[in-house]
């Protein structure tokens, strides 16, 4: 089945797309909706990523929050890998570097728990296409 | 409230450490722990205004901020709710105080086209692309606009190729559009040999749709239903993102026949490479993907003339392909508005070697190496001296001190005696050797060779063969001008851009760093110290306390000595290891 037959179709996709992705930042879909991205190019996953995906998995389930943690390519502080960005519901998003098991743990317990930073932030240095 | 405080290695050299332990005990000291965090980030991009402080919610940015402004901003920032004016960053265009980052033009000198998706989405989900208007160019091109009209639009935009020549794409997509045959191609070269270098693997990792869709908008065209993707067996997790891309677009009928039902037919097939920095080159491309040998051949005739199978061929890079879409999407205007006059857009740049944030950068053609090194960089590692950044690769040359000023573009790359290349930018300090650097590259030149003309096979072992004898001490100041003659033979000889710009990294270091050259030979000393036939390790009599664990620890006996007494090195044994300078507690091994 062709999915997309016409430029219309993209439009209409597009669209239904974005207010999907919308629905999810404005957490209206689910209350609480956390958002977590793992940077999983061949530098991030050499140091550590996919185990801390799968730790995050693992323990967000175990823990009762509702997340959706996806992967991502390069996000370009390659020194500070594995790179995570966390997005709670109300709030930018946020990288953190540097992130193995205990960092994520604390991440989860302080920052999507209860809002409180941790150290190892690290700040946005580029604009995207988007900010102009 | 949050006090985040740069934790990033230019502003740690800085005494960031100390703000932060100051900042928590002022807040303590008034009970305010619990109101305020204070929380160390990575680089903010800002070493050279650092240390950094920056107070969230309200997003102030205080720079060069010392300990003993700790208490000023806990008692005016966060009890009183006062920013404390004279650490606020200023605007050195207005000459105004900025009081939100947000506001900051400059902080941010980085700007991200190609690498727009990366880091953003789920690659292997194509409909995060469609949401972030993945194929609306593709869309936009095939209903909207005919061939001519968009190469038109890329010819206008400047676009250039980021595979290392720069040449204008919109001109090489109208030659190969103007050629007629009853099949032509569309390469993508993800061949990324430069072994700085690695944007081209990122982007397929993290944004695989955004080649496909514009290696589909080239093919609406130059009349091309066929593309093929040449891609090194080195990487297989782009391979595998690729794939899976591929398989997506068909799906959803975005590759394959009725495009969107336009009438147009594209598909997009792999082709593996086996790792040769030579079959980047792009007549060997071709050769590679037709199963023969990856030898270049001569130009013309060019791929957009007889390429793939004999037929019209053209072969973009991947970081030129990524950049195609926001093009069509935004306009040429647009586009141009943004870098020099003769090189438009942005370029990604992968910075390793001595600097702090190793990483891959995007920023405005334009920008000069000294912001790329000091403030996207965060500088030298360890607060050492910046000696020489490499640019351009095993084509390219190094860079010094005095280049950092100018505009990073095409033709000022080249004006200075090295090359944009790929985009590796590798950073020396005081301690690289640039004879050592140069046979470094040399080295891979000679490796890597094709060995199809002369010059470059032969030419090249031979330089390689000088360099080695001059780190060795044996070279003679006649070997300077030998190296400089035959570097210029081989680059006016060689048959591909292999071996015409293999000899760049020893001419640009003669150029730059002739006395360092002169030393090897004439004084036969290394000064970086990198050289180990021209060191001498010797024991410093007066700090020696004779604990013995030198001679215990060298490999070859090479050290006597009475316990409690002087040792001595024999230098006729010694094979420099190093091992007895890493033992020895009283810093009494010298090297000279
Ligand atoms: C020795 C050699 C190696 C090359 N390696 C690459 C490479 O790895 N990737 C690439 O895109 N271009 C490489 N090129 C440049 C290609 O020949 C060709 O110019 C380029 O792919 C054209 O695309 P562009 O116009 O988009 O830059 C190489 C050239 C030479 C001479
Ligand atoms: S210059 Fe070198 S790589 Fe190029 S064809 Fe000649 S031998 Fe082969
Ligand atoms: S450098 Fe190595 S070989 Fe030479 S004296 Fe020291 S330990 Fe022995
Ligand atoms: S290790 Fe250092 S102090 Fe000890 S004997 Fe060797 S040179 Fe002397
Ligand atoms: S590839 Fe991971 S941040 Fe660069
Ligand atoms: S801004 Fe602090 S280290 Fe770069």
């Amino acid at each position: 089945m062709i999915k997309v037959k016409s430029l219309a179709d993209l439009k209409k996709m597009r669209e239904s797309l974005q207010a999907k992705v919308d629905l999810r930042e404005k957490g209206e879909a689910a209350e609480n909706l956390v958002q977590i991205k793992v940077a999983m190019a061949t530098c991030g996953i050499a140091s550590g990523a996919k185990v801390v995906m799968d730790y995050l998995l693992e323990e967000l389930e175990k823990r009762g929050i509702n997340a959706v943690v996806t992967q991502t390519g390069c996000m370009g502080y390659c020194y500070a890998e594995p790179t995570i960005e966390v997005k709670l519901p109300d709030a930018d998003a946020i990288v953190f570097g540097y992130v193995d098991k205990k960092k994520a743990d604390e991440i989860i317990e302080k920052y999507i728990k209860n809002g409180e930073l941790v150290d190892g932030i690290i700040p946005v240095n580029y604009e995207s296409i988007d900010d102009k | 409230m949050h006090l985040l405080v740069c934790g990033g290695t230019g502003c740690r050299a800085s005494a960031s450490d100390s703000i932060a332990e100051k900042l928590k005990a002022e807040l303590a000291a008034n009970n305010l722990q619990d109101e305020a965090q204070v929380i160390q980030t990575g680089c903010f991009g800002f070493c050279e205004k650092g240390p950094i402080v920056k107070v969230l919610p309200d997003n102030t940015f205080y720079t060069q901020v010392k300990p003993e402004d700790a208490p000023e901003i806990v008692k005016e920032h966060i009890i009183k709710g006062r920013k404390v004016e004279r650490l606020l960053y200023v605007d050195p265009a207005k000459k105004q105080k900025v009081e939100d980052s947000k506001h900051m033009g400059f902080y941010r000198k980085q700007m991200r086209i190609a690498l727009r998706n990366c880091g953003f989405i789920n690659p292997e989900n194509i409909d995060e692309y469609i949401a972030r208007d993945g194929y609306q160019a593709l869309g936009k091109v095939l209903t909207e606009l005919d061939p001519q009209q968009t190469i038109d639009i890329i010819k206008k935009s400047g676009l250039r190729g980021r595979g290392g020549g720069g040449f204008p794409t919109g001109i090489k997509w109208e030659i190969a559009s103007k050629n007629k045959a009853d099949q032509k191609y569309v390469v993508c070269n993800a061949d990324e040999g430069d072994p700085g270098a690695f944007m081209d693997r990122s982007i397929l990792e993290g944004d695989p749709h955004s080649v496909i869709e514009a290696m589909a908008i080239c093919g609406y065209c130059i009349g091309a239903s066929k593309g093929l993707v040449y891609i090194r067996a080195e990487y297989p997790l782009a391979i595998q993102r690729l794939r899976i891309a591929i398989n997506q677009a068909r799906e959803y009928g975005l590759l394959g026949n009725d495009i969107m039902g336009t009438g147009f037919n594209f598909d997009i097939n792999l082709r593996y490479g086996a790792g040769a920095f030579v079959c980047g080159e792009e007549t060997a491309l071709i050769h590679s993907m037709e199963g023969l040998r990856g030898e270049p051949t001569n130009k013309p005739p060019f791929p957009a003339e007889r390429g793939y199978m004999g037929k019209p061929t053209n072969v973009n890079n991947v970081e030129t392909f990524a950049n195609v879409p926001p093009i069509i999407l935004k306009g040429a205007d647009w586009y141009s508005s943004i870098g020099t006059e003769k090189s438009k857009g942005t370029k990604v740049f992968a910075l390793a070697g001595k600097i702090n944030n190793v990483g891959l950068i995007e920023v405005p053609m334009g920008i000069t190496l000294r912001e790329v090194i000091f403030e996207i960089g965060g500088g030298i590692k360890n607060g050492k001296k910046f000696k020489a950044v490499q640019t351009g690769g095993p084509s390219g040359g190094c860079l010094t001190e005095k280049h950092l000023d100018i505009p990073i573009d095409f033709d000022n790359l080249i004006a200075a005696g090295s090359m944009m290349g790929s985009g590796g930018m590798i950073v020396m300090d005081e301690d690289d050797c640039m004879v050592s650097v140069a046979k470094f590259y040399l080295d891979f030149t000679v490796e890597e060779s094709c060995g199809k003309c002369s010059p470059c096979r032969i030419g090249n072992k031979r330089l390689y063969e000088l360099l080695d004898r001059i780190t060795k001490g044996e070279g003679t100041l006649e070997d300077l001008d030998r190296l400089r003659n035959l570097s210029h033979v081989i680059k006016d000889t060689a048959l591909c851009g292999l071996g015409q710009t293999s000899p760049n990294p020893v001419l640009s270091t003669l150029d730059n760093f002739y006395d360092e050259y002169v030393a090897h030979v004439v004084d036969k000393k290394c000064p970086a110290g990198q050289c180990k036939s021209l060191l001498r390790y010797v024991i410093d009599p007066e700090a020696c306390v004779g604990c013995t664990a030198c001679a215990r620890n060298c490999p070859v006996n090479a050290i006597s000595g009475e316990r409690k007494k002087p040792h001595e090195i024999n230098p006729d044994i010694c094979i420099k290891c190093g091992a007895c300078y890493e033992k020895c507690k009283f810093d009494a091994i010298r090297i000279i």
